[in-house]
């Protein structure tokens, strides 16, 4: 296990070091200094001189490079080019608002998955188990932008429970916040829900059917009791995956989302610094996002050989 | 002689259709899939030709109209009939996603053929490079380019193009590696054919329902990329209609005409579904392992 997680860190290191050369030489990729990007053409040449020795952008791009990597090994992130504020604060004002969207959107699609998943496939052959997975197939289809847009229509335009967007900061009301975040993390959640569903449905299908369920059947166990006994670590191992990938859905479906609903967060930080052509805002965010979704894949291979020791002894 | 070797090949060919009408009558998702995915497609290809009213056609004096006999759909803000932006809107979509499915399976079909046939150091290179890539979700790659070379159609399909390689790339290798287990490509490998050879005329052929399986819900993906990426300012710039950019513009209307998000919304929600459903139905069809189980 121990090996398993060193020898699994280092692969995860190695990607995030390659992924990080990627996210520069894609960034650095351009003709044109960023300086005449942010000072517009109208700028003199020695200005735009000035500006592009004071950001350290005549250096050769290995130097610059080891520079950024310093900075985000020491989380001194720099300034932005174009506001000249310092990047980490803003950057943290920003998971104030992404982070608990994200979890939240997560709680949301466990709560539909789970209940959804086991009904559908317990009464798999009565009508309630097939509208359920029917429904799922639909959620699917739904990209959880739309649902936004769907759901501003219904909750606050017509029914005028909930504000069309914005958020209220968490130091002026921690309940103003979380009312700010419902409606975006039911249309982060109820999509994610939706895909997870159909994997905890076909888990739970396959363990149905197998021997050891049918045993404890036979020893006088209902079908709940024998599902809650034996069943759920079994039907984790699939939906443990899935949940891996679903997080990183529900990271990148945060950047739309909040869009959507216009969130101060870091979807909303990335877009703008790519309307204003801030790279190394740019940079930063697409690296930590890429680290987020490296770690969280990390997460759940360790997670799934600890419900499956077995997978664990077949690598 | 020539007349009767027709009659039997014709014969054949209709047994296979029939077969193959057989086996789609079996999965109502592909049936679904499948007669949505056509629909769309018409759509498209009639919209190059014909729509009610020009997409751009500006119409002062019909700004925000409901449904109507005059437009069916209703106008948006500048008087301009949604009904032919949503129709012109198709024909985009499905080029762009097609142009990005064609980009992963151009590079990642050949990927993970070589990685499966090569074996050691080339596979592991391209596998980690896969995983490389895999590390930046579509949209996250879409941007970063955006940010580099401004929004584009060309620049939105090249991102989602190159950053679904990894998913075809890895369908490809398992199941070429599977192909090549077997005896036949043994036999073949004694009889002196070559590596080439031996993927074209075996394997390629062989893995080809997989390759279409993975396009199909791949596409799915993709519409919904692009989608996501017009709705975000980072695709096909306006006035150009687009799904994604008509549902943007329609949100600063939604206290005036809510119906006017609705259209383009569903557009999307329908294709998704269509290629979702025809993906998913030929899987179910194609892999005996599945079969029964649901």
């Amino acid at each position: 296990m121990v090996r398993f997680a060193v020898r699994r860190l280092t692969t995860v290191l190695l990607t995030l070091w390659a992924a990080s050369i990627l996210v520069f030489t894609v960034l650095n990729i351009l003709p044109g200094t960023p300086a005449q990007v942010i000072l517009g053409t109208q700028a003199t040449p020695a200005s735009v001189r000035a500006l592009t020795i004071k950001l350290g952008l005549n250096e050769p791009l290995v130097l610059q490079y080891l520079h950024w990597m310093q900075g985000l090994l020491t989380l001194h992130l720099g300034n932005s080019y174009i506001s000249g504020q310092p990047i980490a604060p803003e950057l943290g004002a920003a998971l104030e608002v992404t982070a608990p969207l994200v979890v939240l959107g997560l709680l949301v699609g466990l709560l539909i998955a789970v209940p959804a998943g086991l009904v559908s496939a317990v009464h798999h052959r009565k009508a309630s188990g097939a509208a359920l997975a029917a429904a799922t197939q639909v959620g699917i289809a739904i990209p959880n932008f739309v649902l936004g847009i769907l759901l501003i229509i219904v909750v606050a335009v017509y029914l005028k429970w909930l504000p069309a967007s914005g958020f209220t900061p968490w130091s002026s009301s921690v309940g103003g916040a979380l009312q700010s975040l419902i409606l975006p993390s039911v249309s982060l959640g109820l999509v994610e829900g939706a895909i997870l569903a159909r994997y905890v449905r076909t888990a739970v299908l396959g363990v149905l059917r197998a021997d050891y369920l049918r045993t404890a059947r036979a020893k006088g166990m209902r079908t709940g009791q024998a599902l809650v006994r034996h069943g759920i670590r079994n039907a984790a191992v699939p939906v443990v995956t899935v949940l891996g990938l679903e997080l990183s859905g529900l990271i990148i479906g945060a950047v739309v989302i909040e869009a959507v609903f216009t969130l101060p967060g870091v979807g909303s930080l990335l877009l703008s610094s790519v309307a204003n052509r801030d790279l190394i805002l740019v940079q930063d965010i697409v690296m930590l996002v890429a680290t987020v979704v490296v770690l969280t894949n990390l997460l759940v291979d360790i997670l799934y050989r600890v419900i499956d020791p077995r997978i664990g002894l077949r690598s | 002689m020539s007349a009767l070797a027709a009659g039997q090949s014709h014969a054949a060919a209709g047994g296979r259709a029939h077969r193959l009408w057989r086996l789609v009558r079996r999965s109502p998702s592909a049936m679904l899939g499948g007669l949505v995915v056509l629909v769309i497609v018409a759509v498209a290809v009639l919209s190059l030709f014909w729509t009610p009213y020009g997409p751009l056609t500006v119409s002062t004096g019909h700004e925000l109209l409901g449904p109507s006999f005059h437009h069916l759909l209703g106008t948006d803000e500048y008087g301009r009939d949604l009904l032919s932006r949503l129709m012109s809107g198709t024909d985009l979509t499905l080029l762009s996603s097609a142009g990005a499915v064609l980009i992963a399976g151009g590079i990642g079909i050949p990927a993970g053929l070589i990685s499966a046939s090569k074996g050691g150091v080339t596979s592991e290179v391209i596998m980690r490079g896969a995983d490389l890539i895999y590390s930046f979700p579509a949209l996250l790659a879409a941007i970063t380019l955006v940010a580099v070379f401004g929004a584009s159609t060309t620049t939105a399909t090249v991102a989602i193009g190159i950053a679904s390689i990894p998913s075809f790339a890895r369908v490809t290798r398992s199941a070429a590696l599977a192909v090549l287990a077997t005896e036949y490509v043994l036999a073949a490998r004694a009889y002196g054919r070559s590596p080439l050879a031996i993927l074209r005329r075996h394997v390629l052929p062989n893995i080809l329902p997989f390759i279409i399986v993975q396009a199909s819900l791949l596409l799915s993906v993709t519409v919904l990329a692009v989608a996501a990426l017009s709705y975000l300012g980072l695709g096909t710039p306006p006035p150009t209609a687009t799904w994604g950019g008509m549902l943007e513009n329609a949100q600063n209307y939604l206290y005036q005409d809510p119906l006017m998000a609705v259209w383009p919304g569903l557009a999307i929600a329908i294709c998704v579904l269509g290629f979702n459903a025809l993906g998913d139905g030929l899987r179910d069809l194609l892999d005996p392992t599945l079969r029964g189980r649901e």
